[in-house]
């Protein structure tokens, strides 16, 4: 296929753009990855939404201790 | 489903996950049909192949002013209902547009080069789109810099806001100044009214686009509610262990 | 040495993080060099004839402006007095702190300056020479700030106090290096004349600098 004389600039532009797509994809796809992750590594050790279950050692009374918001 | 059932973290992830890899398909999809078409679109009269840079230019434009829009939206959603997935609609928004205000700038700047013979002049459209550009980062480093999600959200929204009613100021005093200085050369605009055979790949590019977006968008409200009840779980933990 | 390595590490991971110098200081640049042409006119000819001042304006405002919160942040939380009772040589200390400071800061201001040139319609040999006097010239810059930074760090409203007391330190830096980046575009000096001068003003600098943030630092925590 024959680009013309300034083919150099539209490989470019195109290479740029499959560029920054694949950066935003590759953010979106490792950020998913890395929360996964941390939101397993924290339900493993037991804490779930209404607060410490019984497997955390502390004073804490186990159960449905809710928090307050931020 | 009413738009406040999905404000319940769980059920979002739920539709997220079903509807995110139809998305995905259908803006693989799109993209094969529309580079298709973009490679095979014919000359045009003046630019020759160089206007194939315009089936990523344009539709990055469209795309920079529409994330905008949509954090505007959002922004409203903030401020006015206290919607929570406006928040992280916003938030999930603003680097993308700033990613694709960045690829409008950068294609077009390798459009002009051949076309205009300089990488960069100070014409209004050009401007407009930098300072668009620097308003995103500017919004992007806010949500880094204030800590709490929330506090954040509505710092972020009234910049929104008000950027959304500046961006016509700007606009129009760019295009003010702009002829109140001639250039000291004058650059030709290379192209005329786009031909049909021309437009066809252009709409096709933009809806590929469009749902690269949403996709995209999607995939990061995921992650965003994902990242929020970490933080959520991580200061439970902290108080918990603060119990001894 | 271990201490050092330690403190080196700490503050570049402050710096890259939430609230840190790191980028801001970029995007600072980029918004003063987008600035200027509101302010000078579209006329591409006269932009690439200023264009080496303006990198250099915009990279010294944006190296200054993240300069003072450089101490303030550790003296409020107390780990000022840390480092400074640690059995380290604060000589070194200040050093470790400044080249740290520098590579989150100053480095990236340098890495734009190619790509704002191109804003500024200047040519590779310009941009190159304005980017090679840029990265002698703002680590003169941090170590000057840090003078600076160091004698106004008990202050609660350093910020501009900080730029007002070290903008006219930076003077020379500054006219070594615009002239440098102007003698590689239009001559007739060779570049490499008032780049040298330069190279002596960063190195002055840099020792200068060290030892003042230092003696300002004892005497500011006594």
């Amino acid at each position: 296929m024959n680009l013309g004389p300034h083919a150099d600039f539209i490989v470019t532009a195109y290479a740029l753009a499959a560029t920054i797509v694949a950066i935003l994809i590759g953010w979106v796809v490792l950020d998913h990855r890395q929360q996964a992750r941390s939101l397993a590594d924290l339900e493993a050790r037991g804490m779930t939404r209404r607060g410490a279950s019984a497997k955390v050692e502390s004073g804490f009374p186990s159960g449905n201790a809710t928090v307050p918001p931020p | 489903m009413a738009l406040i059932d999905l404000a319940n973290p769980s059920r979002f992830r739920a539709l997220a996950d079903t509807l995110l890899p139809w998305l995905g398909i259908a803006t693989i999809v799109a993209f094969g049909v529309g580079l298709d078409q973009a490679l095979r679109a014919p000359d045009d009269y003046q630019q020759g192949a160089t206007v194939k840079i315009m089936f990523l230019h344009v539709p990055s434009a469209w795309l920079s002013m529409m994330a905008w829009g949509l954090m505007s939206a959002a922004a409203l959603g903030t401020l006015v209902w206290r919607h929570p997935l406006a928040d992280v609609a916003a938030k999930a928004a603003a680097p993308l547009g700033a990613a694709f205000t960045l690829l409008c700038l950068v294609t077009g700047s390798l459009w002009g080069r051949p076309m205009w013979g300089t990488y960069w002049v100070w014409d209004a459209r050009l401007t407009s789109e930098l300072v668009l550009f620097l308003m995103y980062l500017g919004v992007m480093a806010l949500w880094q810099t204030i800590e709490d999600p929330t506090r954040a959200a509505r710092a972020v929204a009234v910049l929104t806001l008000v950027g959304a009613i500046d961006l016509p100021i700007i606009k129009f005093s760019v295009d003010w100044w702009n002829t109140l200085h001639q250039p000291a050369s004058v650059f030709r605009v290379g192209g005329s009214t786009i031909d049909a055979s021309l437009l066809a790949p252009l709409f096709v590019m933009a809806i590929a686009f469009t749902l690269l977006f949403f996709t995209l968008h999607l995939a990061a409200m995921r992650n965003e509610i994902m990242r929020r009840r970490v933080r959520t779980l991580m200061m439970l933990q902290a108080q918990a262990a603060g119990g001894h | 040495m271990n201490a050092l390595a330690a403190l080196f590490a700490r503050d570049i991971r402050l710096a890259i993080r939430v609230g840190g110098g790191a980028l801001i200081g970029v995007l600072f640049f980029l918004i003063v060099v987008t600035l200027v042409p509101f302010a000078l006119g579209p006329d591409l000819a006269l932009l690439a004839r200023v264009g080496p001042a303006i990198l250099w304006l915009g990279a010294l405002l944006a190296s200054l402006l993240t300069l003072d919160r450089l101490l303030a942040i550790d003296h409020e939380d107390g780990s000022l007095d840390l480092i400074l009772t640690a059995p380290v040589t604060l000589e070194l200390t200040v050093a470790v702190k400044a080249l740290a400071h520098w590579l989150t800061t100053g480095l990236p201001l340098v890495l734009a300056a190619p790509f704002l040139g191109l804003l500024l319609n200047l040519d590779p040999t310009a941009t190159g020479a304005v980017a090679l006097t840029l990265l002698v010239g703002t680590p003169a810059l941090t170590f000057l700030g840090l003078v600076g930074a160091a004698v106004t760090v008990a202050l609660r409203r350093g910020g501009l106090l900080v730029a007002v007391l070290v903008l006219p330190l930076t003077v020379p830096v500054l006219i070594f290096g615009v002239a440098a980046s102007n003698a590689a575009i239009v001559g007739p000096l060779r570049f490499g004349t008032p780049f040298s001068i330069l190279c002596g003003i960063a190195l002055v600098c840099l020792v200068v600098g060290t030892l003042a943030t230092a003696a300002a630092l004892r005497h500011a925590m006594d």
